[in-house]
């Protein structure tokens, strides 16, 4: 077990070097390269995460070691989907080190499975886990590409050009693609909430319970959602679709770490160590 | 040993005037080649002709003939006496010949080093010696060499990477902005070379549809109909922003066509889909304030030439990395040539039957330990013998002169049949 996920966080840094390398040479190869990492590192780490399902019974996602190792997971996931899907490569330079961390945070804390308890072992409590960890994760290379966009925007607006001018796409690409990993997250974030209040419902016959977390993932769903609905219908794009972006993201990792570490709730648990 | 020469003027060392009337034809080369080759200084002839240069490169014997003889025929062919272009010509020889031709067709001495188009036009020239039968194995593969250099100079070097004209450069931009240019509207607001340049490039991109607005609407609908477009009045011009995405205006007014606020509020109606403003008009026909609005950006003539000359320096640097591969390109082919000489020619080729008949030799007297020393010394002088009778005849051609014949397609001849040219050397083509 500790071997896959030593081997995981071997290729998220080999990928990065290799996507680092790419970004400074801009040699097609290195870019391949750094994916092929990439991609060996996902399959140990589904590898590891199936084998722990099957070992522990649940979702490894119960404190914080497993829950950052399912976020590492999950970036990865939806980079890879991004890669296929919008073909936009340079995104590496982010996506890649920004896994590696994660994963070399989550091993910092310890990995205690501990108590099996059944109330972690439910179809709603799968889906509610990935829904959230998808969409937070397709909320996080919304960020990345929208600091990008901020960067491009700026070369050219600036008529300064300089480093990243020539080595990232058009700015109409990371918008379009930034706007995708936003739809995606906003759906993914829908479902990890509605699943979530079911499985709270089951388990404790209430819907809504005015824990932290909850408040603060609806305030971050919100936040998502008066973004699409000002890109639909005024056309709130480039800059100021960018911005929000990354304000949202804030929102995320506040969410994620701050909740649990400054306010009290029954998520508590999750991000013991 | 046949040697190269090269006699040439380019846009560094002759004025235009003088460049034009130098100039020749394809038809004009096609008897040109037929008249060098006809003469006896001169074995092979090779002729290019560009608006930015000619160049006549010749093989020959005689280096110091074959130029007055390339100089007499510009004289006579284009009936300009020799002092009017003696002092804008540059001769090369030998090596000097070959790394010029090298750099040419690289397009490291370009007007615009990096431009694409200079290979075409040798390969073009190339395609018109070959089908004149002009040249012959010194310049094929001198040629072919050149074509392999710009070629590997063009991948290994980002020498091409950057645009270096105002059209080019406004169209990188449009890309940095848009990714494709695949159904973009284009608005061309007044006229000039330059602003219709830029469209013509655009339209090669797949633009949707061009606008076309000039304030005299006769002339507006004249460049419509020759872009395949529409003409627009030219108060209509704000409403066109609703369609535009990408807007070149080029026209002579002296204040503004186009303000802050009137692009203010169209991008509402646009729901904030990007404009770029390419305004290459002195003075400024687009509000440079119109650059601070979010989803807009405004080059104008001035911010253009800024990526040009960054672009060009960038060149420069690359083009040092050329000059290398030139350089390493320009010594193989000399290897090539002092190989392709008789004497080089028939000591290969004794090296390479010598080689075989002993080895062969040795392989068999090992196996016959019957025989006495003085048997195997025996066998040794006929095999000897038999080697230098084979050499005979070739060594006597190769070596006789005066005849006007082509040596060098022999030497070329033999090296390929016996291979005698180190192989990394024949197979880069």
């Amino acid at each position: 077990m500790e071997i896959l996920t030593n081997l995981t966080i071997l290729m998220y840094t080999f990928g990065t070097a290799g996507y680092f390398a790419y970004l400074f040479a801009q040699k097609e190869y290195l870019q391949k390269t750094g994916y092929g990492l990439l991609f060996a590192g996902f399959i140990s780490h589904t590898a590891f995460i199936v084998l722990d399902f099957h070992h522990s019974g649940h979702l490894p996602a119960v404190n914080m070691n497993e829950a950052l190792l399912m976020a590492a997971w999950a970036i990865v996931c939806v980079f890879l989907w991004v890669h296929v899907r919008y073909r936009l490569k340079i995104l590496g330079v982010y996506a890649a080190p920004l896994a590696a961390i994660v994963m070399v945070m989550a091993v910092q804390f310890s990995r205690e499975p501990g108590q099996s308890q059944t109330i972690f072992n439910s179809f709603w409590f799968v889906v509610h886990i990935l829904g959230i960890f998808i969409g937070e994760a397709a909320f996080a290379l919304a960020c990345g590409l929208g600091i990008l966009y901020l960067i491009q925007e700026h070369a050219i607006k600036s008529k300064s050009r300089g480093f990243f001018y020539k080595r990232l796409p058009s700015l109409e690409l990371l918008d379009y693609t930034g706007y995708g990993c936003i739809i995606i997250g906003f759906i993914m974030l829908t479902i990890g909430l509605i699943t979530g209040f079911v499985y709270a419902e089951s388990l404790w016959g209430r819907l809504w319970t005015w824990d932290p977390k909850e408040v603060w993932s609806v305030v971050s769903w919100l936040t998502y959602a008066a973004l699409l609905h000002q890109r639909m219908t005024v056309g709130w794009r480039g800059k100021k679709s960018a911005v929000w972006a990354i304000i949202g993201f804030l929102l995320i990792l506040f969410t994620f770490f701050g909740v649990n570490l400054l306010l009290k709730g029954h998520h508590q648990d999750f991000t013991r160590f | 040993m046949q040697d190269i020469v090269l006699i040439g003027m380019n846009h560094k060392t002759a004025p235009v005037e003088l460049r034009e009337c130098i100039a020749f034809s394809p038809e004009e080369i096609s008897t040109g080649l037929d008249y060098l080759k006809s003469r006896p200084q001169v074995s092979e002839a090779f002729l290019l002709s560009t608006c930015n240069r000619v160049e006549i490169i010749l093989a020959t014997d005689d280096t110091s003939s074959a130029v007055m003889e390339a100089k007499s025929f510009i004289s006579r062919f284009k009936g300009i006496p020799s002092d009017r272009f003696d002092s804008a010509l540059y001769t090369y020889q030998g090596e000097a010949a070959v790394q010029h031709v090298f750099r040419v067709a690289a397009s490291l001495d370009s007007m615009v080093v990096g431009e694409p188009q200079i290979l075409g036009q040798i390969k073009q020239a190339y395609q018109l010696a070959t089908s004149r039968n002009s040249s012959g194995v010194i310049l094929n593969r001198l040629l072919h060499k050149a074509f392999f250099v710009a070629k590997r100079i063009r991948t290994e070097t980002a020498i091409g990477d950057n645009a270096v004209s105002i059209s080019y450069a406004a169209i990188e931009l449009a890309r940095k902005i848009f990714g494709d240019l695949i159904g973009k509207t284009v608005l061309l607001i007044g006229a000039g070379e330059m602003a219709e340049l830029a469209v013509e490039h655009l339209i090669r991109h797949k633009t949707a549809g061009i606008i076309v607005s000039n304030r005299t609407y006769e002339r507006g609908m004249e460049l419509a109909k020759r872009f395949k477009g529409k003409a627009i009045r030219f108060d209509e011009i704000i409403e066109a922003l609703t369609v535009a995405d990408i807007v070149i205006s080029s026209t002579g007014s002296p204040d503004y066509v186009v303000s802050r606020q009137q692009v203010k509020n169209m991008m509402r109606t646009r729901r904030n889909r990007p404009i770029f403003f390419i305004d290459i008009a002195v003075p400024r026909d687009i509000d440079p304030e119109i650059n601070t609005l979010n989803n807009i950006y405004v080059y104008d003539i001035d911010d253009l030439k800024g990526v040009i000359n960054e672009n060009v320096e960038d060149r420069k640097k690359e083009a040092v990395k050329g000059e290398r591969i030139v350089d390493e390109a320009v010594i193989q082919f000399k290897r090539w040539q002092e190989n392709l000489d008789v004497v080089p020619t028939i000591v290969g080729l004794r090296r390479k039957i010598e080689d075989i008949a002993h080895a062969e030799l040795q392989r068999t007297l090992q196996s016959m330990n019957h025989l006495s020393s003085e048997d195997c010394r025996a066998f040794d002088r006929m095999i000897n013998a038999v080697i230098k009778k084979i050499l005979h005849d070739p060594t006597v051609l190769l070596k006789s002169t005066g005849s006007h014949w082509n040596k060098s397609a022999y030497l070329d001849l033999i090296h390929k049949l016996f291979k005698l040219d180190p192989s990394s050397d024949s197979h880069e083509e």
